[in-house]
């Protein structure tokens, strides 16, 4: 019964391919690691060297120590704009992982239905995320958006203009635009569950939510892990949507560190301290990202088919 | 500490020049100066170049005098590029800081221009304007203030003057039966009863900041008079602390404590004119804006501006105020600079531009037929056959009898002090920091 089920062992791959291993393959990947350099590890370098630097954009770079770092690690805007941003993050992840899981669940279903509902949930997507942010944005304009058209009191709140409400939004729209990404990623983990597990459970008469519970989330661990990962870093990067949408406002109720690092460098011509926090960005990102590979990895010996 | 100033270029060669070296390995190095073919000036060899805001009607005013201008110099010509307001400003000051910057550098003075003087970007055009007088004397002396940075013009004063007005909706004022305001308290005790009539007192567009900041700028000038913020403006220690400024940071937050604002306020924009729209769609009663708004107001208000339904005013004196109720604030005209990345021969094109072709007598026609009043010593003869003749009176009134013209805030200051003031404001008007923080928040980047 198992045998058609498990993947089969791969059969040992032809001389010729192991050979190409040892010559060729590792100058396969030049292309992209000079891209790679180009485009990611030069301009970092050149962050830092600024971080170091007053520069208003304009005139000559000055060097100047650590006055930018100091400038930016006193002021008490730095705390507010992490704290929000661990905010949106802790929040857009709690939000979006659950519902991802359970839409990703139901989309791997082979029915027909699900297939067209897989491609209507995948519209959001398509679309660029300022696209997204300027549609909300009217939508949920008190006096001309949609509560105020239709005459719905509960929706004609003040959405952007209060600090709880407008985080709530930002965190809302933030979860609709990725959802659907996110469920792809989980369709395709719980698609590659074996079959077999299943037989398993219901021979043992294990009911649905057993079944999820005992199997399909244990067996997405590393999907979710990577699906994580990518939400809690990409969250610290939202920029274009929330610049959009409420410009870090009301006040600085959504003012995350992305939006923090523009508005300092080129809104008040400070380069220095804006490449500061793009430093910071990076060491959060790169801990976060570590973090969570500890979190997932440590057993990677352990068997993942256990049962089948 | 010694500081080392590495070149601006030789950075941006760091950061630039490598991987494009690498990827272009064909292309020499290429000098500092300035050549034709791509090089800076961010344009053709004999051709100037010239980047100017979108949104009609203004932008079809300035195409048709480049059109103009290249029509009667085929030898020596201008070409244009449009660029929307908010990513022009971002994308001015990149260019200028890359050395890619157009010839003709299209801004609002003060303390921009301030920030392009000091890296050396900008041309000094004083002793141009000493030679050529006539160009000077034609425009209005108030337009040079912020052309002018330690006493040297740097930018030529262009296109229209912008004082900062209040309208009012005339239908909304009968329907609830009360007068315009002659007088702060006029305005508190309008407030409760728009208030009651389920109407809006006043429209604003919070989210855009700078829409706020109009009105601290006529609080402080009408209970201190214009030297409160020139005391800030000069970088005098604690100059926010003056009473006047306290009186009018409370003032303010009394207003928006009784709702004088729209609700949801802080989550309009002024680039998307929802503003302006609540106001002639009478959803609010009235509003503090810029002169500029009166052509789009025409335009998309129906016949709310055509149909005499908008009422327009200076703001009114605070009682007991030193300052003088005839002063105004805004916008004292828009700036032309020259860089000094451009060659020779495009600074003498764009040199021809500014004494032939701006302002022109054609382009004062076209501006005053769109409801705007061009910074031109006699504008005000033009007026009569434009159909806005008499808004445009009412500005020329305002901009010739002010004892001071003061610049906006955000235009006076250098970005960095900008940025940080207009984020206090919409802290200041979300009344999540009293006056006194607010003061005391200024007062720590004065000079910055």
């Amino acid at each position: 019964m198992s045998a058609f089920a498990t993947p089969a062992r791969r059969g040992t791959p032809p001389a010729a391919t192991r050979e190409a291993r040892g010559g060729v393959l590792p100058w396969l990947a030049v292309p992209a690691l000079a891209i790679f350099v180009a485009f990611g590890v030069i301009p970092l370098v050149g962050v830092l060297f600024l971080s170091f630097t007053s520069w208003d954009g304009l005139g000559d770079i000055q060097m100047s120590g650590l006055t930018s770092w100091w400038a930016v690690l006193g002021d008490p805007g730095l705390l507010h704009a992490l704290w929000v941003t661990l905010l949106v993050m802790a929040a857009s992840w709690a939000v979006q992982t659950p519902i991802s899981i359970l839409i990703g669940v139901f989309l791997a279903g082979h029915q027909r239905y699900r297939a067209l509902l897989a491609v209507l949930y995948f519209i959001p997507l398509l679309l660029s995320s300022a696209a997204v942010a300027i549609a909300y944005k009217a939508l949920l304009d008190p006096n001309f958006g949609l509560g105020a058209g239709l005459h719905i009191g509960l929706l004609t709140q003040d959405w952007l203009g209060e600090p709880f409400l407008a985080f709530s939004v930002v965190i809302f729209v933030v979860s609709w635009q990725f959802i659907p990404f996110h469920s792809l990623i989980y369709q395709g983990g719980v698609r590659q569950i074996p079959r077999s597990m299943y037989e398993a459970a219901e021979l043992d008469g294990a009911g649905r939510v057993r079944k999820f519970f005992s199997i399909t989330l244990p067996q997405l661990k590393y999907t979710i892990i990577t699906s994580s990962t990518l939400m809690v870093v990409g969250s610290l990067t939202f920029f274009d949507l929330i610049f959009v949408l409420t410009a870090g406002g009301p006040g600085d109720a959504t003012r995350v560190l992305a939006l923090d690092m523009y508005k300092r460098g080129f809104q008040a011509n400070l380069m220095g301290p804006a490449s500061a926090i793009a430093v910071i960005l990076v060491l959060v990102g790169l801990a976060l990202a570590l973090l969570l590979r500890r979190l997932g990895g440590g057993d990677a010996g352990a068997s993942q088919m256990e049962g089948a | 500490m010694e500081p080392t100033t590495p070149s601006r270029r030789t950075f941006l060669t760091l950061s630039m020049g490598i991987p494009l070296g690498a990827a272009l390995a064909a292309c020499g190095t290429s000098g500092p100066t300035p050549a034709g073919g791509g090089g800076a000036g961010g344009g053709g060899g004999n051709k100037a170049t010239y980047w100017y805001l979108a949104v009609q009607p203004q932008e079809g005013v300035r195409t048709r005098a480049v059109e103009r201008f290249n029509k009667a110099n085929p030898n020596g010509q201008i070409t244009g590029t449009i660029l929307q307001n908010d990513a022009y400003k971002t994308k001015i000051k990149t260019a200028i800081g890359a050395g890619q910057a157009p010839t003709i550098i299209w801004g609002w003075g003060g303390g921009t221009l301030r920030t392009y003087v000091q890296a050396g970007q900008v041309e000094d055009l004083t002793s141009w304007f000493a030679q050529n007088a006539a160009v000077k004397d034609r425009l209005f002396p108030s337009s040079f203030g912020a052309a002018t940075i330690d006493g040297k013009i740097y930018a030529m004063p262009c296109e229209t003057m912008q004082p900062i007005v209040l309208y009012y909706n005339k239908k909304i004022f009968d329907q609830v039966g009360v007068r315009p305001p002659e007088s702060w308290g006029d305005i508190m005790a309008l407030v409760p009863k728009f208030n009651a009539a389920g109407i809006a007192p006043f429209s604003l567009g919070g989210q855009s900041r700078w829409t706020n900041m109009m009105w601290l700028e006529f609080l402080f000038d009408r209970i201190g008079g214009p030297e409160v913020f020139q005391a800030v403006f000069d970088g005098k220690k604690d100059a926010w602390s003056h009473p006047a400024a306290l009186d009018a940071l409370t003032k303010l937050q009394d207003l928006v404590k009784a709702d004088g604002f729209i609700k949801g306020f802080s989550s309009i924009t002024a680039d998307s004119n929802a503003d302006q729209a609540l106001l002639y769609t009478g959803k609010a009663a009235m509003m503090l804006h810029g002169g500029w708004t009166y052509g789009s107001m025409s335009t998309d208000g129906g016949d709310f501006v055509s149909g005499g339904h908008l009422g327009y005013m200076n703001f009114p004196p605070v009682e007991g105020g030193k300052g003088d109720p005839s002063n105004t604030v805004g916008n004292p005209g828009q700036y032309l600079s020259i860089s000094s990345n451009a060659t020779a021969e495009q600074k003498e094109i764009a040199k021809r531009f500014f004494a032939t072709g701006v302002l022109s007598d054609e382009e004062v026609k076209e501006w005053a037929g769109n409801g705007a009043v061009p910074i031109v010593n006699g504008a005000d003869s033009a007026f009569a056959s434009a159909k806005d003749a008499d808004f445009l009176k009412f500005v020329y009134g305002i901009a010739s009898n002010a004892k001071s013209f003061a610049q906006s805030w955000d235009q006076a200051l250098s970005p960095t002090a900008a940025e940080v003031l207009l984020d206090n404001i919409a802290k200041l008007f979300q009344l999540s920091i009293t006056p006194q923080q607010f003061v005391s928040n200024m007062n720590a980047v004065i000079g910055s």
